[in-house]
């Protein structure tokens, strides 16, 4: 009988299990996964997260260098992180704050110009013969190739 | 008085999740019970044709909160077993320590519950004080407190450090304390057994009979848990089915309350026989042919069945969750019970509806 009565008497000289949360906070884990981040820098848009993203949260626009991630789709498992190819993905210790209009994340970057290696190829077709535009649109049809 | 229906939740202070029981009492006592089920059908199993395989481990993971990892171990098993992936040493018995820290925290939420569903509030409370422990163990070691999301097909995701490790062996240690504690009150007070013992009995025959798993089953005296498959890095850790022989609603907790010790005592085997090495081994190519795959759930056993084809989407994920099997029993236990006593019966299966409807 009375077994708990032990507990009860206990808790009152124990340290209080909870904490006067908006004032006292907690640290968080080192490895807790609140927030996606993405360092647009480092960022080449090559889509990897959006295509690994179980969520598909992710856009990636590679034309107009926009990265959009709707943080209330994700699912915050870090999978994007994982396969990033340049490490430009990371997930912020800190979770969100809470929001009262739901706005997707929308960053922008310059999206890395493949300018050099269009011009020395057109250069280098020019001053041959055809294939500059059956490159464009069927390039991958092989077999009626000149 | 003649026979009436009283309708038993979706809504129901002692549930966690929507079930509809239709009751049919006479006099308050129950003479039927006819279940209504799908409130939470999401449909889950229809994603594997717009998923790939990989991204079907997150999803799989949302089956069920509560036991999320053992989900998506569950479905890399599978998947690992259809490609011909050996997973590494370390791997295996990482699984094994995230596997059984959820199982206590799912048995620690239970036992909660269950404390609640008798009206004893202050166990209920107690008994979620010590699980915050492992949910911060969790949340320090895998970076999420719930869908931790440590498996993937090869392996886990993550390693655990020295520190960390010492640190999840320390943080047991007050876990255990936290949990003997409330042993003499959970399994010997008066009131708790006043409302536990003798009620919703299923017996060894009718469990066998009616398809129960897991703790349902063992609290029936059969010694089925399938763990002792060997699966993970079970085969290389002792341990024992807890068994009890009473098939009422005392013996299910007893059951539970005993895995919550049963499972600190492997992290600690599996901590303490940690071979180093990696954790997960490159995958390439897609999964091929079929595959059956049967582990054990907090609830009891889950049953995966997976149908691939060779390209990167299934053809077919069938998720059989205890729960579902638990749903006859439970009809059976309901029958000749006074109405009072349902819910502490219903909640004594550990009714994980999100599991059952995917």
């Amino acid at each position: 009988m009375l077994f708990m009565t032990q507990n009860i008497l206990k808790n009152f000289v124990r340290p209080k299990a909870t904490r006067a949360y908006p004032f006292v906070v907690r640290e968080p884990f080192e490895n807790f996964r609140g927030e996606l981040v993405n360092d647009m820098d480092k960022c080449i848009f090559c889509s990897m997260c959006a295509k690994k993203c179980p969520s598909q949260c992710i856009t990636v626009d590679r034309t107009t260098g926009t990265w959009d991630c709707d943080p209330y789709a994700c699912v915050y498992c870090s999978v994007c992180v994982d396969s990033c190819p340049v490490n430009s993905l990371s997930m912020k210790n800190q979770h969100r704050k809470p929001a009262v209009v739901k706005e997707p994340l929308l960053l922008k970057g310059t999206p890395p110009q493949p300018k050099k290696k269009t011009g020395a190829r057109a250069k280098a077709s020019g001053s041959e013969t055809p294939p500059a535009d059956r490159t464009a649109p069927g390039g991958d049809d092989t077999p009626k190739a000149e | 008085m003649a026979r009436t229906i009283i309708p038993f939740g979706p809504q129901h202070p002692v549930l966690p999740e929507p079930v509809h029981l239709k009751l049919v009492v006479e006099d308050e006592i129950v003479k039927e019970a006819v279940p209504a089920l799908g409130y939470v059908h999401r449909g889950l199993e229809k994603l594997v044709q717009i998923r790939d395989y990989h991204q079907m481990i997150q999803i799989v993971e949302r089956v069920c909160g509560i036991c999320s990892c053992i989900h998506a171990k569950a479905y890399c098993q599978g998947i690992e077993t259809l490609m011909g992936v050996e997973v590494p040493d370390r791997g295996r018995f990482l699984r094994v320590i995230w596997g059984e820290l959820h199982r206590v925290h799912s048995h620690l939420l239970w036992l909660g519950l269950f404390a609640d569903a008798f009206g004893f509030e202050s166990v209920f409370q107690q008994f979620w004080k010590v699980r915050e422990k492992i949910m911060d163990m969790m949340e320090a070691t895998a970076g999420n407190r719930v869908i931790i999301s440590v498996n993937v097909v090869g392996g886990t995701r993550y390693d655990l450090s020295p520190e960390q490790l010492r640190w999840i062996l320390e943080g047991l240690v007050e876990v255990e304390q936290g949990v003997k504690a409330l042993q003499k009150t959970m399994l010997e007070d008066y009131t708790v057994k006043a409302r536990t013992v003798g009620v919703g009995v299923l017996t060894r025959e009718q469990a066998l009979e009616l398809g129960a798993a897991g703790p349902t089953l063992r609290g029936s005296g059969v010694a089925q848990d399938m763990r002792q498959l060997g699966y993970s890095a079970y085969s290389d850790l002792d341990f024992e089915p807890v068994v009890e022989t009473g098939g009422d609603s005392y013996s299910r907790s007893t059951v539970r309350f005993r895995e919550v010790l049963q499972s600190i005592d492997l992290v600690r085997q599996a901590i303490a026989r940690l071979p180093e090495g990696d954790t997960r081994v490159p995958v390439k190519g897609n999964p091929e042919g079929e595959v059956v795959v049967r582990v054990e759930q907090p609830r009891g056993e889950l049953l995966y069945y997976i149908k691939a084809n060779g390209t990167k989407f299934l053809d077919r994920c069938r998720i059989r969750t205890p729960t579902f099997a638990n749903v006859p029993p439970l009809l059976a236990m309901v029958g000749g019970l006074e109405l009072a006593d349902v819910p502490v019966v219903v909640l004594s299966i550990d009714p994980c509806i999100s599991c059952t409807e995917r």
